[in-house]
């Protein structure tokens, strides 16, 4: 693998706080593999997550109570985030897809999970005008930045002194 | 809908100061009360929102608490500390210094398997590694780390793991990380180096590519001599499903429904390991308070090390010319043979714990110890306190004479723990001491 990939917080924060529905190409019907905990876990912190299967689609089948796709073209718009939970060797193909259908289904972000890794994909789709996010985990960088991951005793980077305001929907509460 | 509070402007742990980082990793204002110190949360369990909710933690799919064993949020702020303030990427809080190290070889060493460690270490950890460990048919060859070639062959008949300390107990001797991570990387096993008497202040083992980094938070790290605790931190850069040798990581985990914790957790594996299954069945855990403790002191920590290294280096070259004292092995001292490596792994100081032997064997160093007044006579190191102990007749006590011998702990040597006390009163009770030998 080349160098490693850095992104400020800010704009992993920006993305994260921007987008509202996610699809998960490779997002798996098992409850123990990756890609269903990082679905579960988004799915709580209140993203639409709308999985792309095709064996589960053909199937009929839902994960995690959202209908499963065969393809991005069948992802219903507007989605803002292209989650790439498969192979390095298929990003490629699914980024060129994402960059065809941008407009149709209002893509703005192609984000390849952690392990996963294509720098000709990431290089198309920033030539398109997509952001492009490389070789993290949306979970992992949503517990980072907001603090969970630091429950697991896992350094986060992030240093405040400010105390965060709650979110409005909590405000007056109590 | 997503979380609305603004992201934190700062970057990642790198960009801030070891001095920022030791007094702010994990330890922001509380969210909910906006206390600016960290509270103790002192308490067994934690509330679940829903079944659901209950079922995702158990299943780790979501971060959170459970039940004070396997984590709390008081030692969670500690262990981002230590991990921020190490450049690893997580760390596990353990009860003391002894439960770290089980933590830190429970995911990797499998019954019937062996791992290797230096002969110069600490004598609780050769007595650890070489009595208790074997009846959980953990095998530890011990070797002398400064002959490269012993190092190889032991690490060609299969141990999984090499043990050092980067400043060795009971004093003096600074291990060459570099040169034995490259032997390590070679035979695809890991570098695990205690650093509690160097400290992150002094020593970054991460950079010359140790791999695991254990901790007595009981010394240095607290500082005052009032907890005991540990922890093992991970750098996060072994590849445990490339590697194939470490099935506790990369295999599947029949206690989690078969999931592989290198494959689902990537670089996080190890850490979420130690909690999830290393505290959960071991239940060496640290307790809130010993962790808030332990908070405070890596606040100072800079400020306390220099003082502690400064006191130390003129305590030895005072010792040094003492008529009654053999030698003395301080890293800092200019004929110290570990000169050189101190330069290079220990830049900010050469640690305040070291060796001297005095003349007339074992019985006079027993007398030195007792002549004493302000120096304490106790088994602790890394206190505001200074400290003295005859390793021989305690802390060594339990090795054979030729253990002792290689671990730098024979009869005539006298350790001592050299703290903040204004240094003429520390060598004025050391001269008295002596002259009373």
């Amino acid at each position: 693998m080349a160098s490693p990939l850095r992104y400020s917080d800010a704009l992993i924060a920006g993305i994260l706080r921007r987008v509202r529905t996610i699809t998960m190409v490779g997002a798996s019907p098992n409850w123990k593999r990756p890609s269903n905990f990082a679905m579960k876990y988004l799915q709580q912190k209140g993203y639409r997550v709308i999985p792309v299967n095709p064996r589960a689609a053909s199937a009929g089948a839902s994960i995690l109570g959202e209908k499963a796709r065969s393809s991005l073209a069948d992802v219903p718009a507007p989605v803002e985030m292209v989650d790439v939970f498969r192979g390095s060797e298929a990003a490629l193909e699914i980024t060129r897809e994402a960059i065809r259908l941008r407009a149709e289904k209002g893509f703005e972000v192609v984000w390849m999970q952690l392990g996963v890794r294509s720098d000709e994909a990431a290089a198309e789709a920033e030539a398109a005008g997509l952001t492009v996010i490389v070789n993290r985990c949306p979970k992992i960088e949503y517990g980072r930045i907001w603090g969970e991951l630091g429950w697991g005793g896992f350094d986060r980077g992030v240093i405040s002194s400010r105390w965060p305001r709650p979110a409005k929907r909590d405000e007056g509460a109590g | 809908m997503t979380d609305e509070t603004p992201a934190p402007e700062g970057g990642a742990a790198s960009d801030w100061g070891f001095e920022t980082r030791m007094i702010h990793a994990g330890a922001g204002p509380d969210p909910v009360s906006g206390s600016r110190q960290t509270p103790i949360h002192q308490t067994s369990a934690y509330a679940f929102h829903d079944a659901d909710h209950a079922a995702s933690l158990f299943n780790l799919q979501t971060f959170g608490f459970i039940y004070s064993r396997l984590g709390n949020p008081t030692v969670a702020a500690l262990e981002q500390r230590i991990a921020s303030l190490e450049g690893g990427r997580g760390a596990t809080c353990a009860a003391s210094g002894h439960a770290a190290q089980v933590l830190a070889f429970f995911p990797l060493i499998e019954a019937g398997e062996r791992f290797a460690a230096s002969t110069r270490l600490y004598g609780g950890s050769v007595t650890q590694f070489s009595r208790t460990f074997p009846k959980f048919d953990w095998r530890c060859d011990f070797v002398d780390t400064e002959d490269l070639s012993a190092v190889e062959a032991v690490l060609a008949r299969g141990a999984k793991a090499l043990f050092v300390e980067s400043l060795a107990n009971p004093g003096g001797v600074v291990t060459d990380l570099e040169t034995l991570a490259g032997l390590t990387r070679a035979a695809g096993a890991l570098l695990i180096v205690d650093n509690t008497l160097a400290t992150p202040w002094l020593c970054q083992p991460f950079e010359w590519g140790a791999d695991l980094i254990v901790h007595s938070a009981t010394k240095f790290l607290s500082g005052n001599g009032t907890v005991i605790g540990g922890a093992v931190v991970d750098g996060g850069r072994f590849d445990w499903s490339a590697s194939g040798r470490f099935p506790g990581l990369s295999e599947p985990e029949p206690a989690y429904h078969g999931l592989k914790f290198s494959e689902t957790f990537g670089d996080l594996a190890f850490t979420v390991h130690s909690h999830a299954v290393g505290l959960r069945d071991l239940g060496a855990s640290m307790a809130p308070m010993n962790a808030f403790l332990t908070l405070l002191g890596t606040e100072t920590l800079a400020l306390r090390m220099e003082r502690h290294c400064r006191n130390s280096l003129a305590v030895a070259e005072w010792l040094t010319e003492h008529p009654k004292v053999e030698w003395v092995s301080h890293a800092g001292l200019p004929d110290s043979p570990y000169r050189e490596l101190a330069e290079k792994y220990l830049p900010n100081g050469a640690g305040a714990v070291f060796t001297f032997g005095v003349r007339g064997g074992y019985e006079a160093g027993v007398r030195v110890v007792e002549k004493c007044e302000l120096f304490s006579h106790l088994a602790n190191i890394g206190d505001a306190r200074s400290s003295i102990i005859h390793p021989a007749s305690t802390t060594h006590r339990q090795l054979t004479d030729e253990q002792r011998a290689a671990a730098g702990a024979g009869p005539e040597v006298v350790r001592l723990s050299i703290g903040l006390e204004t240094v003429d009163d520390l060598v004025r009770d050391l001269d008295i001491a002596l002259a009373a030998a």
